[in-house]
C-alpha cells in the first residue's frame, strides 16, 4: 500500500512535469507551463481560472521584463537578438531531457502511444509508417514550450501550437527551428476561444493538462469541439477527482513535498472520466477511448493502463451534425 | 592483405604499422559456451552456489560499474599498453571551420565505420518501416565499400572467420542480408566437443540438447561483410558512403555556442553534431553511431572513457584443411591457452590457438610442415592424456545429479580430425578486453567493438556487437513511432540499458574464463575438470549453457 501510494506521489510532479530539484531559476520557470495551460484554457472559456489569481513568480532580471513586452499577437516578428540569446538559454533547460523537465519528457513518450494509436485508427493511417499524420492539421492548445507540438509534427501533422503566455511561445518558436521538420510547427500567443473567433479548424485537437485549470470545463470544451471538423478527433488528458489525486496532486505535491506552488491545483475543479464523458458529449463530441497513466519508479518509465484513478487521457470524435 | 575489415576500421586502418598485428579481435572464433567454463574456472564452487559467481563478477566489474575509475592492469608489458591505447588523431585534425560554408549535407544518422556490425546497423535501420526512410551517411576508408568486396569461391576460406550464433543468423534473415549470405560458403556444425590437456575432463554438445538443427555457424568475415553491403546497396533507403575516414567531430553546436549576432543560417542547423573528414568533406547529423572497432575516433572524440586491459596472449589464426569435412566445432585447453578448429565448409578447418606472445612468433615463423605438426599434436595428445570418461576412476562422482534426468551425453570422446596441411598464412594477434564506461551521450552512441572489445576467444564479440546494432535500430524504430528526436540522450539511454548488462555480462565471464585457464594448479585443473563432467552430465544446465551462447538468453545461468 505504502509502495503505491509513493508510485501515486511520484506521478503528479511528473505529470505536469515540474522538476524534483528546482535550481532557483528553473523555480521560477516552473510554473510558467502551468499558468500558460490556465491562462490558454481560461482565455479560452472565457473566465478568470483560479490558478490565475496567484501570479507566477517572476523570473528574475530581464527575463521577467520580457513578459511585459510581449504582445498577445504573433511572436514572429519580436524575436531581438538579445532577447534570443536569453530565449535560447531557457529553451535550452526547458528541452534538457536529463534536466529538471526529465518527468515530463519520461511522461511524452506514453501519451504520444495513445495520441499516435488512437489516430492512425480513426484517421485510418498506416500505424507503421514514420509519419502517420501526413495531412492531418493538429492544434495543440496549451502549447507550452512545445513538448508535445514537436513530435506530432515529426509524425506527419500539420501543427499549430496555441499558448495564452508570450514566452512559452518564444521559447517553443525558437526550439522547433532548430530542425527543419519542426520548423513548420506554427506557434501563436493566442487561445481556444480566439482561434474560435477566427473560425479555423483542425482534424485534431489535442490539449494536454489543461482543463483542469479551467473554471468552465464545459465552455472550453465548447471552443475545442467548435475547432473541430466533424468527424475530426479530440484528445483531453487531466487528473481525476478522486481521494487518491487528492492525496498525490495537492497534499504530497503541494503541501508536503512543495514541488508546486500552493492553490496550483483546485481538487473541486478537477474532473472524474465519467463527468469528462459528459460534458464532451454536451459538446457533441463522443469519447472513444479513455486510458490510465502508471508510473512505475523502477523502471522510471510511464505506460498505459486501465486505471484511470489519478492521470488519464481521452480520446473522443465530433458528432458529423 | 588488408587487416580486419571485421568491426568497421576506418580508424585503425592507417595505423598498423606492424600491419597485421596492432587489431584487436579481428576474429571471433570458437563457439564454445564459455560461460560455463568460467564457472568452470573458479571451480565447482561456482557451479553449485550461484552466490560465490555473482562476487566474482562484480569483482571483475568493479571498475566498469564504478564509472570513471579506469584500471589499466597490463600484463604484458608497457608497450602493448601504449600500442593499444594511444590515441589517433588524423593529419588534417585540426582544420575545423574550413567546410564552415553553405551547402553541407546534412544526415538523420552518421554510422562511423563500415564494418560488419556498422553495416548491420544500416542494414537493419533499412529493413524496417519507421526507419527506412532516415537519411543515412556511413563513413569508411575502406575502398572496398565503394569498390564491393570480390569473393572468388574457389579460394579456400579467409583466416578471418566469425562463429556467427542462431539468434545472430535470425537477425541476419530479419534484415535481408542472410539470402546474400547464403551464396557463400558458411559452415553450420551441430556438435562441439571441449576438453583439457589435464585429461581430467571433457564435454561434450549436440544441436540436438537444446532441439535445434545446429549450434552456430561459421562463416568468413569477408563473407559478412559482402552480403550486408549488397544488403545495404539494394535496400530502398537514403544513403551514401563517404571513402574517407572522420577527423573531428563538434558535438552539439547547439544554442548555447550559438553567436546570437542576427538570426544566423546556422541555428537553423543547431541541434546537430558536425563531422569533419580527412578528404575535407564536412556533414551534419543527429545521431552519429560509432561502430569504428576498438581503437573508437568517435568514441575518442565524444570523450568516452573505457576500462581494460591486454592479455598477454596472442592468438594464431590460419585455415588447415583435413581428408574429409569436419562438422563439430572443438576446443582444447592447453597449459598457455586454448586451441580451437572451427569448420569452415568444405574440408577446411579454421584454427585459433592461443599462447604467450614469444611462442606465437616461434609458430608463425615455423616450418609449414612443422606447425602443421604441432597443431595436430595439440589436439590430440599433446601437454597430456585424452581423457576417460570418467572423474575418479568411475562414472559415479556426479551420478547423484543424474536421478531423473536424461543423460544427453553424445557417447564419448573423440579425437578432432587431423590436419594435412596449412591453406592459408599464419597471422597473429594480441588479445585484450576493453569496455566504454558509457556508450551514449547526446547524439552519440557507440556500438559493437567501439562499445566493447571482448576476449576473441567467445566467438561472442561479433554477436555482441550485431545484438547491439539491432537494439539500437529498434530504439530508434519506437522514438520514431512517438515522434522523437533521434539524437536525445534519454532515447540513447534506452539502448545502453538493454545492452550493457549483457555485454558487461559476457565480458566478466570471457575474462575469468581466460584468467582460470591461464593457471597451471593440481587443484584448480581437478575442479576444472570436476565442472567439465558436471556440464556435461546435468542436462538442465547443459540446456542452459548452448542456449546462452547461441545468444538466445540475455543472461547467463542462475539469474
Amino acid at each position: 500500500m505504502a509502495s503505491k501510494l509513493l508510485t501515486r506521489v511520484r506521478t503528479v510532479p511528473a505529470r505536469l512535469g515540474y522538476p524534483r530539484l528546482l535550481s532557483p531559476t528553473l523555480a521560477a520557470f516552473a510554473p510558467s507551463r502551468l499558468l500558460s495551460d490556465a491562462a490558454a484554457a481560461a482565455a479560452g472559456a472565457g473566465d478568470s481560472p483560479p490558478a490565475s489569481a496567484s501570479p507566477a513568480p517572476r523570473p528574475s532580471g530581464s527575463s521577467g521584463k520580457l513578459e511585459h513586452n510581449a504582445g498577445s499577437s504573433s511572436v514572429h516578428s519580436s524575436l531581438k537578438d538579445p532577447e534570443l540569446a536569453k530565449f535560447s538559454a531557457i529553451a535550452d533547460t526547458w528541452w534538457d531531457s536529463e534536466g529538471p523537465f526529465k518527468p515530463l519528457h519520461r511522461m511524452n513518450p506514453t501519451r504520444l502511444a495513445f495520441i499516435r494509436s488512437t489516430l492512425c485508427r480513426h484517421f485510418g493511417k498506416d500505424p507503421s509508417s514514420a509519419r502517420p499524420f501526413e495531412g492531418l492539421k493538429v492544434v495543440d492548445v496549451g502549447c507550452g514550450g512545445g513538448i508535445l507540438s514537436e513530435p506530432l509534427a515529426r509524425m506527419g501533422a500539420s501543427v499549430t501550437g496555441v499558448d495564452a503566455v508570450d514566452k512559452n511561445i518564444k521559447i517553443a518558436r525558437i526550439h522547433a527551428d532548430l530542425d527543419p521538420v519542426t520548423s513548420t510547427i506554427e506557434y501563436c500567443c493566442t487561445t481556444a476561444e480566439k482561434l474560435v473567433e477566427e473560425q479555423r479548424k483542425f482534424d485534431a485537437v489535442i490539449s494536454l493538462e489543461v482543463i483542469e485549470h479551467v473554471a468552465d470545463p464545459a465552455e472550453f470544451c465548447k471552443s475545442l469541439a467548435a475547432l473541430t471538423i466533424p468527424e475530426g478527433a479530440i484528445v483531453i488528458s487531466t487528473i481525476n477527482r478522486s481521494m487518491r489525486a487528492y492525496a498525490t496532486a495537492i497534499v504530497a505535491a503541494e503541501y508536503l513535498l512543495r514541488w508546486l506552488p500552493k492553490g496550483t491545483h483546485q481538487w473541486s475543479s478537477f474532473l472524474t472520466p465519467e463527468e469528462l464523458a459528459l460534458i464532451l458529449q454536451r459538446s457533441s463530441i463522443s469519447v472513444k477511448e479513455m486510458a490510465g497513466f502508471v508510473y512505475n519508479p523502477l523502471t522510471g518509465r510511464w505506460s498505459l493502463s486501465d486505471d484511470v484513478g489519478v492521470n488519464f487521457i481521452a480520446f473522443g470524435t465530433k458528432n458529423s451534425q | 592483405m588488408r587487416f580486419s575489415r571485421c568491426a568497421g576500421t576506418s580508424v585503425r586502418s592507417n595505423r598498423c604499422p606492424a600491419g597485421a598485428g596492432c587489431g584487436s579481435a579481428p576474429f571471433r572464433m570458437s563457439p564454445f559456451p564459455v560461460d560455463f567454463r568460467a564457472s568452470l574456472g573458479r571451480g565447482l564452487a561456482l557451479i553449485l552456489s550461484c552466490g560465490s559467481r555473482r562476487r566474482f563478477i562484480a569483482k571483475s566489474l568493479a571498475a566498469n560499474l564504478g564509472g570513471q575509475r579506469v584500471r589499466s592492469r597490463c600484463l604484458c608489458g608497457a608497450a602493448a599498453a601504449a600500442g593499444a591505447s594511444s590515441s589517433i588523431r588524423g593529419p588534417n585534425h585540426g582544420q575545423e571551420g574550413q567546410c564552415s560554408g553553405t551547402g553541407v549535407a546534412q544526415y538523420d544518422v552518421a554510422v562511423v565505420g563500415g564494418g560488419m556490425v556498422g553495416m548491420a546497423f544500416a542494414c537493419s535501420l533499412a529493413s524496417m518501416p519507421l526507419t527506412k526512410n532516415l537519411n543515412i551517411a556511413i563513413i569508411d576508408s575502406n575502398p572496398a565499400l565503394v569498390n564491393g568486396i570480390r569473393i572468388n569461391k574457389e579460394d579456400p576460406p579467409d583466416p578471418r572467420v566469425s562463429t556467427i550464433t542462431p539468434a545472430t543468423i535470425s537477425m541476419f534473415r530479419d534484415i535481408g542480408a542472410w539470402q546474400y549470405l547464403q551464396q557463400y560458403r558458411h559452415a553450420y556444425f551441430d556438435k562441439m566437443q571441449v576438453w583439457d590437456y589435464t585429461g581430467l575432463g571433457y564435454t561434450r554438445y549436440h544441436a540436438r540438447d537444446v532441439d535445434k538443427d545446429s549450434l552456430g555457424c561459421v562463416v568468413e568475415n569477408k563473407v559478412l561483410q559482402s552480403s550486408l553491403l549488397l544488403c545495404i546497396q539494394n535496400a530502398d533507403i537514403q544513403k551514401k558512403i563517404f571513402p574517407s575516414r572522420l577527423v573531428s567531430m563538434s558535438l552539439n553546436p547547439g544554442l548555447k555556442s550559438k553567436r546570437m549576432d542576427g538570426i544566423s543560417p546556422e541555428i537553423s542547423r543547431g541541434d546537430l553534431t558536425k563531422l569533419q573528414l580527412n578528404d575535407g568533406t564536412c556533414l551534419y547529423a543527429k545521431l552519429v553511431v560509432g561502430a569504428d572497432g576498438s581503437k573508437s575516433q568517435v568514441r575518442e572524440l565524444a570523450g568516452f572513457k573505457t576500462t581494460g586491459w591486454n592479455y598477454s596472449q596472442n592468438a594464431i589464426i590460419c585455415t588447415v584443411e583435413h581428408a574429409s569435412e569436419n562438422r563439430c566445432a572443438w576446443q582444447r585447453f592447453l597449459p598457455a591457452g586454448p586451441i580451437a578448429l572451427l569448420p569452415v565448409g568444405d574440408n577446411f578447418s579454421n584454427i585459433v590457438w592461443t599462447m604467450n606472445p614469444k611462442e606465437a612468433l616461434d609458430r608463425k615463423s615455423m616450418t609449414e610442415a612443422d606447425f602443421v605438426k604441432t597443431v595436430n599434436h595439440a589436439l590430440d595428445h599433446g601437454f597430456g592424456p585424452h581423457p576417460t570418461s570418467s572423474l575418479l576412476g568411475n562414472g559415479n562422482f556426479f551420478s547423484w545429479f543424474r536421478a531423473g534426468v536424461v543423460t544427453s551425453g553424445d557417447g564419448g570422446f573423440e579425437i578432432p580430425p587431423k590436419v594435412l596441411k596449412l591453406a592459408s598464412e599464419r597471422m597473429v594477434f594480441p588479445l585484450s578486453l576493453r569496455h566504454a564506461n558509457d556508450y551514449v551521450s547526446k547524439h552519440v552512441a557507440l556500438i559493437g567493438d567501439a562499445a566493447h572489445t571482448v576476449h576473441p576467444l567467445a566467438g561472442q564479440g561479433v554477436n555482441l556487437g550485431f545484438g547491439d546494432a539491432f537494439a539500437l535500430s529498434r530504439v530508434i524504430g519506437e522514438a520514431i513511432a512517438v515522434g522523437m528526436d533521434i539524437g536525445e540522450v534519454s532515447l540513447l539511454k534506452k539502448y545502453e540499458a538493454e545492452r550493457k548488462p549483457a555485454n558487461i555480462a559476457m565480458m566478466a565471464i570471457l575474462d575469468g574464463f581466460q584468467k582460470a585457464y591461464s593457471v597451471d594448479f593440481g587443484p584448480l585443473n581437478i575442479l576444472r575438470a570436476a565442472g567439465l563432467h558436471a556440464a556435461n552430465y546435468i542436462s538442465p544446465l547443459k540446456r542452459r549453457i548452448i542456449s546462452y551462447a547461441s545468444g538466445e538468453q540475455r543472461l547467463p545461468l542462475f539469474s
